[in-house]
């Protein structure tokens, strides 16, 4: 046993002593830079990689974004497309009637504006309540809280790839859920291809994928409320739900605040584990903004990145307002607090 | 009984069972079920065979049908449990199926075949796993290659995402330079633009770059986090510069401060970036199915999303593979996932 535990750490050295030679290495010519540039040629060093993949491939692919929603063609590079303003956006934009996407040039764009909009109202709503509900329970006196914690969690840490088959393989013709509603002596359906139940279980299931994170954030803020009002409280005989109403409600206020803001960003955004589930259909029932995105962009055979990206510079829009009430909204918070 | 009733109803202060208690208790042992049960049932269904996956109602454990070998016969022959004209049962082996009849023979007495129609007879069956479901995708799929890039991916983006982090985090909270709130500022800002609003012309750079079809092409665009630079930064301010400086009268490079003393230093930190980074890079689907159009390229989450839009799904092979793309998941919840609620309570950051 004991052979097998020095061989690991002799493997464990080797593999590590690369590493180690590097550091000493990289030393030599970094003490020539550091005595030639001195302390602020350090922490120019120091940031250069990082902010060089930054700016690479967070910075300019931003700023090159609105170039290419000017431009018309399939080609990907940017010299090879040709300049048409803004003709992208009149095409989207293009609408008679709003609330009816027959009447749009881009029908499917306003399908996925419509549907996204839906989805978000149900789904942050939905997230909402349970996420709030949870935290409630867990906030109480409960044996082993800390496990029933990580109950909740479990789901966030699943790829949303997983998620989205865990869920398929259940709604399915031959599925868990067909054989309770069976036992029940219901009818089996197929969930997946009915439009308002494909649109429910793409709510569900990205609740339950998510609501985990959301109840972790609320549980913070319900135990960073002093005990000591609570116990005022029950001294005057207060009834639990004036409690809950009068203290519990506006005290997390500035959290619940954060977690709609953060859900709408979230939720303004869903794909993947939707587009595993249901594909966007059936038909085009559960297809949201970024599959537009994607599919207009890479996969469509009629493909047109222009095209996509005037949609997701929309799309960019919303989530900057959404992010500056956020930012709103944290700042109100931050005064509460500081009062307090 | 009631003694053990009391027992379990007793609450702190000696307060007496509301109904609120039952609510709370309904409320965690629903979401046991609910959270756990469809991962649990995934599981279970990964080790049936096709057949029994095509059942309906579907059994909630596993079953292989029985087999024996039976003189004469090449192939081991399935049993079934048949009922005789005469009310008796009896297993016997099948050696035929035409139609809806099944030739059937007693296994002692090989000879005498019997005609059997198939409503009257049941397989036999044993709890018994079909763990082919788990080997064959690493023989006739690309499966193996598939697990091989994503553990390719996340090891590396995690490795260059805790240096090139770590580097930043550390000019951001131990130089004064012109610039540095702006740069600051500038990596928070960025924290609201998601992917699906840059993709398109994220794609083209990685494409200028020639990353297209590459790995390093998945790697490169998520590494610079951040997250991961706000949380590195947080705690190494907590890090007092008088450390720093008496190295500093050590002679030590501003490299070795870096490496020998801030690095050990801020090590939880950098757990639970490394942490989050490996969820994160492992669970990764939008980039990786936009920069990778080569097969042998996918990673898991691509390849899994590839098989299962298959016209004819697999679902036998479907059902292993995502148990094994959830095991590295389901590891970091068990023994990990204390740093990560940890880190979202502290931060807000996921």
């Amino acid at each position: 046993m004991s052979a097998v535990a020095t061989l690991k750490s002799w493997t464990g050295a080797v593999l590590a002593a690369p590493v180690f030679w590097l550091a000493l290495i990289v030393n030599v010519p970094l003490k020539a830079w550091q005595r030639a540039t001195g302390t602020g040629g350090m922490a120019a060093f120091f940031l250069a990689p990082n902010m060089a993949i930054f700016g690479i491939f967070v910075l300019v692919p931003l700023v090159i974004n609105f170039f290419y929603s000017a431009t018309s063609g399939t080609a990907y590079f940017l010299q090879d497309r040709s300049y048409v303003g803004l003709e992208q956006y009149q095409r989207l934009l293009d609408c008679s009637n709003y609330l009816d996407t027959a009447t749009c040039r881009e029908d499917l764009f306003w399908k996925a504006v419509h549907n996204t909009g839906l989805f978000v109202i149900v789904q942050v709503a939905l997230l909402t309540v349970v996420s709030m509900a949870t935290a409630l329970i867990l906030n109480r006196e409960i044996i082993g809280r800390s496990f029933w914690r990580a109950v909740f969690f479990f789901p966030v840490l699943l790829s949303p790839v997983v998620t989205g088959l865990i869920w398929r393989w259940i709604l399915q013709r031959q599925g868990l859920l067909n054989m309770i509603v069976h036992d029940f002596g219901g009818e089996p359906h197929n969930w997946l291809t009915d439009r308002f139940w494909a649109f429910t279980a793409a709510v569900s299931v990205s609740v339950w994928a998510h609501m985990g994170f959301y109840t972790l954030i609320l549980l913070a803020g319900l135990q960073a409320i002093p005990r000591d009002l609570y116990e005022a409280a029950e001294m005057d005989g207060t009834r639990p739900a004036r409690v809950f109403w009068r203290i519990t409600l506006p005290l997390l206020m500035p959290n619940l605040l954060v977690v709609i803001v953060l859900a709408l960003i979230r939720a303004v955004q869903i794909f993947d584990e939707v587009y595993v589930l249901t594909g966007g259909g059936p038909g085009t029932s559960t297809l949201y903004l970024t599959q537009y995105i994607y599919e207009i962009g890479f996969a469509s055979l009629l493909r047109n990145p222009g095209l996509a990206s005037a949609a997701s510079i929309l799309m960019g829009l919303v989530l900057v307002v959404l992010t500056l009430v956020q930012l709103q909204v944290g700042r109100r918070g931050e005064r509460k607090g500081a009062r307090q | 009984m009631s003694g053990v009733a009391a027992f379990l109803t007793r609450r702190r202060g000696g307060r007496s069972w509301h109904w609120t208690d039952t609510v709370t208790w309904l409320w965690l042992v629903g979401g046991l079920v609910i959270m756990f049960g469809p991962a649990v049932w995934l599981v279970g269904s990964s080790f049936k065979t096709p057949a029994q996956l095509a059942e309906f109602p579907p059994t909630i454990l596993p079953y292989v049908g029985q087999q024996m070998s039976v003189e004469g016969y090449d192939k081991p022959l399935t049993l079934y449990t048949v009922k005789l004209p005469d009310g008796s049962s009896k297993v016997m082996a099948e050696v035929r199926r035409i139609g809806i009849v099944a030739q059937m023979i007693d296994p002692k007495a090989p000879k005498d075949i019997i005609k059997v129609n198939i409503a009257d007879r049941q397989p036999v069956r044993e709890i018994g796993f079909a763990t082919e479901n788990y080997t064959e995708p690493f023989v006739h799929f690309d499966f193996l290659r598939y697990l091989r890039n994503s553990v390719f991916v996340t090891a590396m983006a995690t490795l260059i995402t805790l240096l090139t982090n770590s580097m930043a985090a550390f000019a951001l909270s131990k130089y004064k330079f012109r610039g540095r709130d702006f740069t600051m500022l500038l990596i928070v800002g960025t924290l609201m633009v998601p992917l699906s609003v840059i993709l398109v012309p994220l794609y083209s750079v990685v494409s200028a770059f020639g990353l297209l079809d590459s790995l390093w092409g998945v790697i490169l665009p998520t590494v610079a986090t951040p997250t991961g630079v706000f949380l590195l930064r947080q705690y190494m301010l907590t890090i007092p510069d008088e450390m720093l400086d008496a190295a500093r009268m050590d002679n030590a490079s501003e490299w070795q401060i870096y490496w020998r003393i801030v690095l050990p230093l801020a090590a939880p930190a950098l757990a639970v970036l490394a942490i989050f980074s490996v969820v994160w890079r492992w669970n990764d689907f939008l980039w990786p199915l936009v920069v990778l159009s080569r097969k042998e390229l996918y990673t898991l989450q691509v390849g899994l999303n590839t098989y299962a839009g298959e016209l004819n799904v697999q679902w036998h092979y479907i059902l292993a593979m995502t148990v094994v793309t959830m095991i590295p998941v389901v590891l970091v919840f068990v023994f990990l996932q204390r740093y990560i609620t940890s880190g979202i309570a502290g931060t807000g950051l996921k």
